[in-house]
């Protein structure tokens, strides 16, 4: 997805794009994942500003024609709940601190949370509704990125994964080498996502992406509009910030275009492990129908998996790697790439077309982490 | 300390009735868990008690083997050897990796297999809601195979069924699809189908095979390599063509289907000769009126349980060793869902994998004498069938009917231009991405149906998708599944 946004803004700001990936398009992570374009989970600061930047890129993007549809774009608004007067204080205490921050908050009463979501078990303290949280399909959304970026001149390579960083003989980069080919170009982005720290390893550095596992529980279809917004609790925004590796799942409940609910979110470090954890399944169930008691009769119909691109800090990597020349860097989104994916993408256009960035990128430097020891 | 070791046989056809009997005589408790009403399987499908057919033998070949597996059964039951746990859905073996606690961990078995024991999780009940959980010290899958169909233009009209459904229908409930029926596709499958229409009363207007009878000649020598198993398997051939003749139904060889006519159901088919390379024969199509047409492209085997498990497959098959054993310890496997072999491989599977079990769950490495025969019917049968895989093949460019407006996914309803314009414009090269971006295979039967029609239109290879749960589930029961509390909603065994 952010490799996509990347061709698409890079190609539209008149560079030559090649786009390449070792699988099809949206082949990683991006097809694993719900689609989250939100500011609802974000803390003050660096990445909030990038989703608000990315969120209104998203909805011009969107505004092109037949995009909202083919994508299914939706300005759905979140909304976080909480179960107790605790944790409705915290999530109060939040929402002033992002309102501050420019986010659109709405505080819901207990006695109003049915009419935002009439679905919701009964006895919770109460929430808050973030209008500007969206939704897209997130495979459509790299498919349809990848079209326009095509149509503003990128070359599509799929199915060649790249085996070495060519370089210069002082160090800088020259281009990529495939199993079909090398493929030249004085600038390389490494968009690889939770495969990023790999791609930065072949052109000689190090940047410390880890995979973060995560379920998704996919159920029957449902009537349109059975849940209505993103909704999730509010130990979530405490989940995204952790740092720990164990399991930790709360209830992320979201419908869909199509009409499936989608059910998240767990996170746990155990590397590439793919199997199938029916204990996660279990613990998300669990949530899911503590937060709206009906789905305990409705179905699971499946569930996915992907890999999250963690960094130690929580930020991504966005923009010039000091150490190689001509090598810049846009993975590290863990959970929230296809939501900033488009703001990253335009950041790195601008990066790469020597602009100065609408953001600034110092927090987002790729090489943080080398002066730190890590 | 005296309890004895206990398996789950998950699915009760031929493979798995044979593993049952060969274990609990042997010792070994058995828990038989099935989603049909009576044991049996696809192959010998019962037909419901309430019709009070006189002669259901009439409708299956092999009945005495059947008999010897019913009467066995029977007596396990009676003796308490085997439980039988019909219309049991099972969705989910979950695998427990510590040892099960101070009164189990030591028991019968657990050495041999260094797991914690496993708990399958099913669903009773006509809407299939109820949970029940049963716990094991091995496991055996016994889930078998399913019917592969591919598309051509007209196949979603009401009147065209699968072969294996007209079979189903007629061992079943008696009925049959319609009066004047085409039988089409390719695979063994197709003459026992339209012989057994055709003594039930039905017009049989053609059987159409896409097979190319220089195919078989290519195969000839390991066809015949297994004296017995080929002579018994043409003896069968001749005795269906012989069916066949005497009910004067036509048999088009090197044919296939190319659409389905009809205004709101079946009315016609078109069928045309294939060339060398297997494209239609231009000016050979011909048009035959019919009001059902059963179709069918052979099987696939039922994995999805297995993967769920972990266990390596070998392409779309359960990898097994000479034991019928999986790469997963304390997991057992057998029958179709090992590779597509029919109902003696099955038995003969099924027996080995009753006799591993058995010993195994004693600690004890099975002695191969106990299991000489089965194991060269085994591989006689083996060789056989991957002869006549290669030998009934669908068309190589069957993906050239496909009009674009005929619809591959049925559940999600995705046409043929969707899956082409995936690939050709948005990037997919892979049933997975095509699956995410056009929701082929993502509906009821999560692509079970149309999993090789998208693969054959994106042009990539048929691929096992993972499914981690073999049939939809509440979330209510998924929240709770493995629970043993006292409230009365989960049943261990």
């Amino acid at each position: 997805m952010v490799g996509a946004a990347s061709a698409l803004y890079a190609a539209r700001a008149g560079l030559d794009v090649v786009l390449v990936d070792r699988g099809p398009v949206a082949g990683g992570t991006t097809g694993a994942g719900e689609g989250n374009v939100l500011v609802s989970d974000k803390e003050p600061g660096p990445e909030l500003e990038l989703a608000l930047l990315s969120g209104r890129l998203w909805a011009d993007v969107a505004a092109e024609p037949g995009v909202a549809k083919a994508i299914e774009y939706e300005v759905k608004g979140g909304v976080v709940v909480a179960s107790g007067a605790a944790g409705l204080s915290a999530l109060e205490g939040l929402a002033g601190r992002q309102r501050t921050a420019g986010v659109e908050t709405v505080p819901v009463g207990p006695d109003e949370l049915h009419d935002v979501e009439p679905h919701l078990a009964k006895g919770l303290a109460g929430g808050v509704l973030y209008p500007q949280d969206a939704q897209v399909m997130p495979t459509l959304a790299a498919a349809h990125l990848v079209r326009l970026a095509r149509g503003a001149g990128t070359t599509l390579r799929t199915g060649r994964p790249v085996t070495e960083v060519l370089r210069t003989t002082d160090g800088a980069v020259r281009g990529v080498r495939t199993p079909q080919g090398d493929i030249h170009a004085p600038a390389v982005v490494n968009a690889a996502g939770t495969w990023g720290g790999e791609l930065a390893a072949l052109a000689g550095t190090s940047l410390p992406v880890l995979p973060r596992r995560g379920f998704v529980l996919v159920t029957e279809p449902l009537p349109p509009r059975t849940v209505r917004h993103k909704v999730y609790a509010a130990d979530y925004v405490a989940d995204v910030a952790s740092d720990s590796a164990a399991l930790q799942t709360s209830p992320v409940v979201e419908g869909t275009a199509a009409g499936p609910v989608l059910i998240g979110a767990s996170r746990e470090r155990v590397g590439f492990d793919r199997s199938f954890s029916l204990p996660v399944a279990r613990a998300l169930a669990a949530g899911a129908t503590r937060l709206f008691p009906f789905l305990s009769k409705v179905r699971a119909m499946r569930g996915y998996l992907g890999f999250r691109p963690y960094m130690p800090d929580h930020l991504p990597a966005i923009g010039p790697d000091a150490r190689v020349p001509g090598l810049f860097h846009a993975c590290g989104h863990e959970g929230a790439g296809i939501g900033l994916a488009t703001g990253t993408g335009h950041l790195i256009a601008q990066a790469l077309t020597e602009k100065t960035p609408d953001l600034d990128l110092t927090l987002f430097r790729p090489d943080r982490f080398s002066e730190e020891g890590v | 300390m005296n309890e004895r070791p206990h398996l789950a046989v998950v699915g009760a056809g031929p493979a798995g009735l044979a593993a049952a009997l060969a274990a609990a005589g042997r010792g070994v408790r058995v828990t038989l868990i099935d989603s049909a009403a009576e044991a049996g399987g696809q192959f010998y499908r019962q037909t419901a008690a309430a019709l009070g057919a006189r002669r259901p033998q009439a409708l299956h070949h092999q009945w005495r083997t059947w008999e010897r597996l019913r009467d066995g059964l029977a007596v396990h039951i009676e003796a308490g050897r085997i439980t039988h746990l019909t219309d049991h859905h099972v969705w989910f073996v979950e695998r427990h990796d510590a040892p099960r606690g101070a009164d189990g961990a030591d028991g019968p078995g657990r050495v041999a297999d260094g797991a914690g024991g496993f708990t399958a999780h099913a669903l009773l009940g006509p809407e299939q809601e109820q949970p029940v959980a049963v716990r094991a010290d091995a496991v055996l899958l016994a889930t078998g195979g399913y019917e592969k169909v591919l598309p051509f233009p007209g196949w979603t009209l009401p009147g065209v069924v699968t072969a294996g459904g007209a079979q189903a229908m007629l061992k079943g409930g008696l009925v049959l699809p319609g009066r004047t029926a085409v039988v089409a596709g390719t695979g063994p499958l197709l003459m026992p189908v339209a012989a057994g229409l055709a003594a039930a009363g039905a017009k049989v207007a053609a059987l159409v095979e896409s097979a190319d009878p220089r195919a078989f000649v290519r195969h000839a020598r390991t066809l015949a390599a297994q004296p017995a198993t080929s002579a018994a398997k043409l003896a069968e051939g001749a005795q269906y063509a012989a069916e066949l003749a005497r009910h004067r139904v036509r048999t088009l060889v090197h044919h296939t289907v190319v659409a389905a006519h009809g205004s709101g159901r079946l009315e016609a088919v078109t069928v045309a000769a294939l060339d060398g390379d297997g494209r239609i024969r231009p000016g050979t199509e011909r048009r035959i009126p019919c009001d059902s047409l059963a179709v069918g492209h052979g099987m696939l085997p039922h994995t999805d349980l297995a993967q769920a498990l972990g266990c390596r497959l070998d392409g779309l098959n359960v990898a097994v060793d000479d034991e019928q054993r999986t790469d997963v310890p304390g997991v057992w496997a057998a029958g179709e869902t090992t590779g597509i072999g029919g109902a003696v491989l099955s038995m003969a599977e099924g027996r080995i994998a009753g006799l591993s079990i058995a010993a195994r769950l004693d600690s004890r490495t099975p002695d191969v004498r106990s299991y000489q025969a089965a194991a060269k019917a085994r591989t006689g049968l083996r060789e056989f069938f991957a002869a006549l895989e290669a030998v009934y093949a669908p068309p190589a460019h069957w993906t050239e009917q496909i009009t674009d407006d005929t619809v591959v996914c049925r559940c999600e309803e995705v046409p043929a231009s969707a899956i082409r314009e995936a690939v050709d414009e948005l990037g997919a090269g892979d049933v997975r991405t095509v699956k995410l971006l056009t929701r082929a295979g993502m509906g009821w039967c999560q692509g079970r149906m149309c999993g090789p029609a998208v693969a054959g239109l994106a042009g990539c290879a048929p691929e096992p998708s993972r499914r981690p749960f073999a049939r939809p589930v509440p979330l209510g029961v998924l929240a709770r599944a493995g629970e043993t509390d006292d409230q009365g909603n989960v049943t261990a065994y």
